[in-house]
């Protein structure tokens, strides 16, 4: 492992290990208003400072990277399952199932990305509680996001059933069913595992613009989307450069994903 | 020729087929989504009981998915998008004032994003430093890992134009691309041949490099358009620019579902052109490349 891929390792498990000590590091919690302190600069009891509203910036930067690190990994399996479903499906049984998953994945493929999210997003009802908001955002992620998957399993499964020991296990008189099940899935797992890792940092960077453009995680809960709407109405970096902390932090954890992800983007390819 | 024909005619049907589809889906997403046959005018206590009706009836018709589809295509065909639930204005009239905006915004950004692209990507295959392709390779990683909406909200903090934020949310994705394509080009055997043989290197790009390279570049450039369009949204609404972008967001956050389908449609429209715009120009440049080695 390089020097790089270390560091990259070091920083997500420090990340993962702050946000899971949220409860510890930070037992106020995100939602308690220091009325006294608001839009407070850093200082000894709240080291990132306070919000307009005096929640610290320190505690609700923790919490909100325990709920993006979460749920974008059962957003990113939700949707490996749904591409492993449809995609590798297609792919085993081919000509016309294979042409009409397609083209159903193309026509998901043909909406840019973040024009589809909103679209799907203002389906849904916007004044929900701040939980359903939560689950509505990584769901939906996880429902749209299968589609690029989809196609590169349908590819591989494609190229499976076309291989000798499918071809010899059906000519044995395998059943359809076992044979996808017990030879074609797990010949899929390499795949499956790349997707599975490349849909992370594109939901951590999914749910940011949906938070910044209003359409993400609700009030008061608190997500790195909606912490970076903050950054909103700045008007200089110097003025207040502690509100760029969660942009950083999810800089550095994008990044350390796609260090650690540039082997599996290969396989994936 | 007639293979361009077939191809031709085959992304215009595909084009036929994805526009209806994804008009029927978003018809279809409109008609269950929560809300759809409930209109907050209701509530006015200015209203009449005549006038609730009148409304009621109104929105009635729209309650069958298939009339709703075929009375909003049959409207569409005679230039009526309907009428913008939120801001009261017919959805044609809208359209045609942001459009202008939108395309503009959209046109800089392209290009700045692909002469960034193909400036730094020959350069790399050019030069073949490690250290230039090192530092090249990190700051387009590091573009990649910052959302296009914190580009855009940076744009604003900066005081530099929107179009330059659409140009890096493009510019990182294409430059992967094509970095990789013209550096694979550039080691190619007969190349090498070439530059040894003190070939100048314009005639090298111009006659060896870019035949090859072409096809595959205009597929990204057709692809580059999609994402342009999809970051017009974050670029526009946080900027504000009055654009189609900045009209779908406002449509997303009213729950303008009417609006949103119109703009559904029409952005599919654009992003398939010019993905088959680009799909054919590739297909007209293998061929004129084949004709040339035979």
């Amino acid at each position: 492992m390089s020097f790089w891929r270390k560091l990259a390792c070091v920083l997500l498990m420090l990340t993962l290990g702050a946000s899971a000590a949220a409860n510890w590091l930070a037992p106020a919690g995100y939602a308690k208003q220091y009325r006294e302190a608001t839009d407070a600069p850093p200082s000894r009891d709240h080291w990132l400072g306070t919000d307009e509203i005096g929640r610290d910036r320190f505690a609700r930067v923790l919490y909100g990277t325990r709920i993006s690190l979460m749920l974008a990994p059962a957003a990113a399996l939700l949707s490996t399952l749904m591409a492993a479903f449809i995609g590798g499906l297609a792919g085993y049984l081919g000509g016309a199932w294979a042409r009409m998953a397609m083209a159903m994945t193309d026509l998901f493929l043909s909406l840019p990305w973040l024009f589809l999210l909103i679209t799907a997003r203002a389906l849904m009802p916007l004044n929900v509680s701040p939980l359903v908001s939560v689950v509505v955002t990584f769901l939906l992620l996880g429902l749209l996001g299968w589609t690029a998957a989809a196609r590169v399993l349908c590819a591989s499964a494609a190229s499976l059933r076309a291989s000798d020991f499918v071809r010899q296990a059906r000519a044995a008189g395998l059943p359809g069913q076992r044979l996808f099940w017990v030879h074609v899935v797990p010949n899929l797992k390499p795949v499956l595992y790349a997707q599975f890792w490349i849909s992370i940092p594109v939901f951590i960077l999914s749910e940011a613009n949906l938070g910044i453009l209003g359409l993400g995680v609700a009030e008061p809960m608190p997500s790195w989307g909606s912490l970076l709407r903050e950054l909103e109405g700045l008007v200089s970096v110097r003025e207040e450069p502690w509100k760029f902390v969660p942009l950083i932090l999810l800089v550095i954890v994008v990044t350390s994903f796609q260090l650690l992800l540039s082997k599996q983007e290969e396989v994936a390819a | 020729m007639r293979g361009l024909k077939w191809k031709l005619a085959g992304n215009a049907l595909s084009l036929l087929v994805t526009v209806l589809l994804g008009g029927m889906l978003s018809a279809t997403l409109v008609r269950l989504a929560p809300g759809f046959n409930a209109d907050e005018r209701e509530l006015d206590p200015h209203l009449s009981a005549e006038s609730v009706q009148a409304l009621r009836n109104a929105r009635h018709q729209d309650g069958n998915i298939f009339h709703f589809y075929f009375s909003y295509m049959q409207r569409a065909a005679s230039g009526d998008l309907g009428t913008s639930l939120a801001l009261g204005q017919p959805v044609r009239t809208l359209l045609r004032e942001r459009i202008p905006l939108t395309l503009r915004l959209l046109t800089m950004g392209l290009a700045l994003a692909w002469i960034l692209t193909i400036a730094l990507s020959l350069s790399a295959a050019w030069l073949r430093l490690s250290i230039y392709d090192t530092v090249t390779t990190a700051v387009s990683g590091a573009l990649l890992c910052i959302p296009a909406a914190v580009l855009a909200l940076l744009s604003v903090l900066w005081s530099v134009p929107g179009s330059l934020a659409i140009a890096l949310i493009v510019f990182p994705r294409s430059y992967r691309y094509a970095r990789n394509l013209l550096v694979k080009a550039y080691s190619r055997p007969h190349i090498i041949a070439a530059r040894a043989k003190g070939l100048g290197e314009s005639r090298i790009l111009f006659w060896h490099v870019v035949p090859v390279v072409a096809p595959q570049l205009l597929a990204v450039a057709g692809v580059s358009v999609s994402v342009a369009v999809g970051a017009a949204i974050p670029v526009e609404a946080l900027c504000g620019l009055p654009g189609i972008g900045q009209l779908a967001w406002q449509a997303a956050l009213a729950r303008d579902l009417p609006l949103l389908v119109n703009i559904t449609i029409m952005v599919t429209l654009v992003t398939l052109l010019a993905n088959s715009g680009a799909d054919v120009i590739g297909s007209m440049v293998r061929g004129s490349e084949t004709r040339q080695e035979a």
